[in-house]
């Protein structure tokens, strides 16, 4: 079985006015797929780049991510959006839907990207909106909707394209303590449905729920640790 | 996500209608732009149409030689009558020395009261030869217009023109009956159609009026009024000797008539050093009025163009402003898997919807030119009928026309503007790193 993601041995350097700033030094990681990974550190450990190059918004300075069976570190900026398009879905902190679109068509942005819509996709975009239990609003619009009800939507988003993985940063970060418990268990349950899902999260009690902390530090990776059995 | 998807026009025009204000002042501008151009070449052409039928209606292949009164000299005014113009001798001589004038047409008018029972009309009095009606464009109504028997017999026949008919003969047939003219009774022959009045033109030809005019052969007005015209005036008798108001030559061919109007001038001017007459030559003044036209239409296109590149930076500086407020929405597109060119089509998409908006209702307001043109002059004229007054000829009467090529034309300048001035801000949002556009706030 591949991995849903292999890092081999990455670097991002940002070049600044103040000097190079090494935000990766030599990341290797490989996440196989049905995984649940939180990756968790403290602001400047690098957490945000690694999520931005698995995300494919960014291109390495040095080795190699590999999504599936393809390389994806000297891709060009089209192929990336492809890629973004049909193999990874996202998942933020707020939440980033679209406030001129319904919540359905919200849903269905990633598929705008990659092909024509059709009527099997619209289907899949209202089932998707059922699961997360927002059936009953798909003409709403995000403002009309709550934090936790965003997210879902975000959630159903991110599921649209039947990603590679899910990458969410933060994505509690904006919730009361309920609706992360109830974001949590949507995630958890998709886990177990078999979706590979990274996460990026600085609380302790978010991180617990997956299946595997990784912990960042100065651009290195300080753990790998495997948590027991849920 | 294609050009042609309808689904990126619907979300082009859903964000559109995110701020319906700032579009409305968006299509706002590329509308007066547009409506401009279809209004201003309208307008051109209308003046300059009016112009060129005034002087065609003159003829191409005429030239027309009127007598003027000459500046009063200072020894003048002891002589009790003043005696100008164009003789017979100058008919004779211009029509037998110059080979290519194919004919000529001698004209005396004298401003007269004509009667019939009790009813009385002044108007003008014209002697003249049966080419005339030919060359006036005079069409006849009822009976005959004057025959050359009629002028060789000096006959006292006369043909109405439309207005004296309808003013003496409100109920009967005038063919037939005898009206009164001074001292005489003239048999009427014939009624003429109804002719618009000329405008003037050039400097030598005044406006002429047709409505109260009455024709009578040339030769009888010699015999019978003659050549000495004496008027009242508060209590002064002033005296005026005129043989002929006007001479209209006939070229043979209208290449002739430049080189042929250069000869009669060098006839004219041997022996009349006083310059008490003008040549008109409704060529020189057609091609003249062509030029007008051309720089009419580039001056016009110039305004227009301008207001047009003024509605299109309206378009750039509201899509500019439009593509920093939605940074994170360009990032989430990103993110989700929008390519560079998806974005600038997107907001390139808005643009051109914004222009053609803007390009149709300017057409459909450049259409409504002439019932506003009119609306605008019937209200300026019950408002201020003074300075309506005041106003040239060419403002009260112009009729715009609608030029046929000005419509694909604004319209399209318009959609073309709204795609060069929507290129820059779509570039710019498709520049942006998605990743920063995210943190966007």
């Amino acid at each position: 079985m591949t991995a849903a993601a292999q890092i081999q041995d990455v670097t991002k350097e940002y070049v600044m006015d103040g000097g190079t700033v090494r935000a990766l030094r030599g990341v290797t990681l490989e996440i196989p797929q049905g995984d649940y990974v939180a990756i968790m550190g403290p602001s400047g450990s690098g957490k945000s780049t690694l999520l931005n190059l698995l995300g494919c918004l960014d291109r390495p300075s040095g080795g190699t991510i590999l999504l599936g069976e393809d390389d994806v570190s000297r891709l060009s900026d089209d192929q990336l959006s492809e890629i973004r398009a049909s193999r990874i879905g996202f998942i933020f902190q707020s939440y980033n839907l679209i406030p001129q679109l319904t919540v359905l068509e919200n849903i269905e942005v990633p598929l705008y990207y990659q092909k024509r819509l059709t009527g099997k996709d619209r289907r899949r975009s209202r089932e998707l909106a059922e699961m997360v239990g927002l059936g009953d609003r798909l003409d709403h619009r995000p403002t009309q909707l709550s934090g936790g009800q965003q997210q879902r939507v975000a959630i159903a988003r991110s599921l649209v394209n039947d990603p590679y993985f899910i990458l969410a940063d933060e994505p509690t970060g904006n919730l009361d303590s309920v609706t992360t418990l109830e974001i949590l268990d949507l995630l958890g349950n998709l886990n177990r449905q078999g979706k590979t899902i990274i996460m990026v999260t600085h609380e302790p009690d978010v991180g617990r729920r997956a299946k595997r902390i990784t912990r960042l530090m100065d651009g290195m990776i300080q753990s790998d640790e495997r948590l027991g059995k849920q | 996500m294609s050009f042609l998807s309808l689904r990126t026009w619907q979300l082009g025009i859903k964000s559109l209608l995110l701020h319906p204000l700032r579009s409305l002042l968006t299509v706002l501008g590329i509308f007066i732009g547009v409506a401009s151009v279809i209004w201003l070449l309208a307008i051109g052409e209308g003046i300059s149409q009016k112009a060129q039928e005034q002087i065609e209606g003159l003829g191409a292949d005429n030239i027309i030689v009127r007598s003027i009164k000459p500046p009063e000299e200072a020894g003048s005014a002891s002589t009790f009558i003043v005696r100008y113009g164009l003789t017979r001798e100058d008919f004779t001589r211009l029509t037998e020395t110059i080979p290519t004038v194919e004919r000529a047409l001698p004209i005396r008018e004298i401003r007269r009261r004509f009667s019939f029972g009790g009813r009385m009309v002044d108007g003008r009095l014209v002697g003249c030869t049966p080419e005339y009606a030919e060359v006036t464009r005079l069409e006849v109504d009822r009976g005959h217009f004057l025959s050359d028997a009629e002028v060789r017999e000096k006959k006292n026949h006369c043909v109405l023109a439309a207005g004296t008919a309808q003013q003496l003969f409100p109920f009967e047939d005038p063919i037939g009956r005898s009206i009164h003219v001074e001292q005489a009774y003239y048999v009427v022959v014939g009624v003429m159609q109804h002719k618009d009045p000329t405008a003037a033109i050039g400097g030598s030809f005044a406006a002429q009026d047709f409505s109260n005019d009455v024709y009578i052969p040339i030769t009888t007005l010699w015999s019978r009024i003659g050549d000495v015209i004496v008027t009242q005036r508060s209590g002064s008798r002033e005296g005026e000797q005129i043989e002929l108001s006007q001479i209209t030559l006939r070229i043979d061919e209208v290449e002739h008539v430049m080189e042929t109007a250069e000869l009669v001038k060098a006839t004219l001017a041997r022996y009349h050093p006083q310059g008490d007459y003008g040549v008109t030559v409704p060529k020189e003044l057609l091609d003249q009025a062509r030029t007008t036209r051309l720089m009419f239409i580039i001056f016009m296109g110039l305004i227009a163009a301008i207001s047009l590149v003024v509605g299109g930076i309206g378009i750039m500086n509201i899509m500019l402003a439009t593509v920093t407020e939605r940074t994170r929405e360009i990032g989430i597109r990103r993110a989700l898997g929008a390519k560079r060119r998806d974005i600038i089509r997107q907001f390139l998409v808005e643009t051109v919807a914004l222009s053609i908006v803007g390009g149709i209702t300017g057409v459909l307001g450049g259409l409504t030119c002439r019932p506003v043109s009119n609306l605008i002059r019937s209200g300026l004229e019950s408002a201020v009928p003074d300075v309506m007054k005041q106003l040239p000829q060419v403002i009260q009467t112009v009729v715009p026309v609608i030029v046929p090529w000005s419509i694909p034309l604004a319209f399209g300048i318009s959609v073309t503007i709204g795609i060069i001035f929507g290129i820059y801000p779509a570039m710019r949002a498709a520049a942006m790193d998605p990743i920063e556009a995210l943190r966007h706030e």
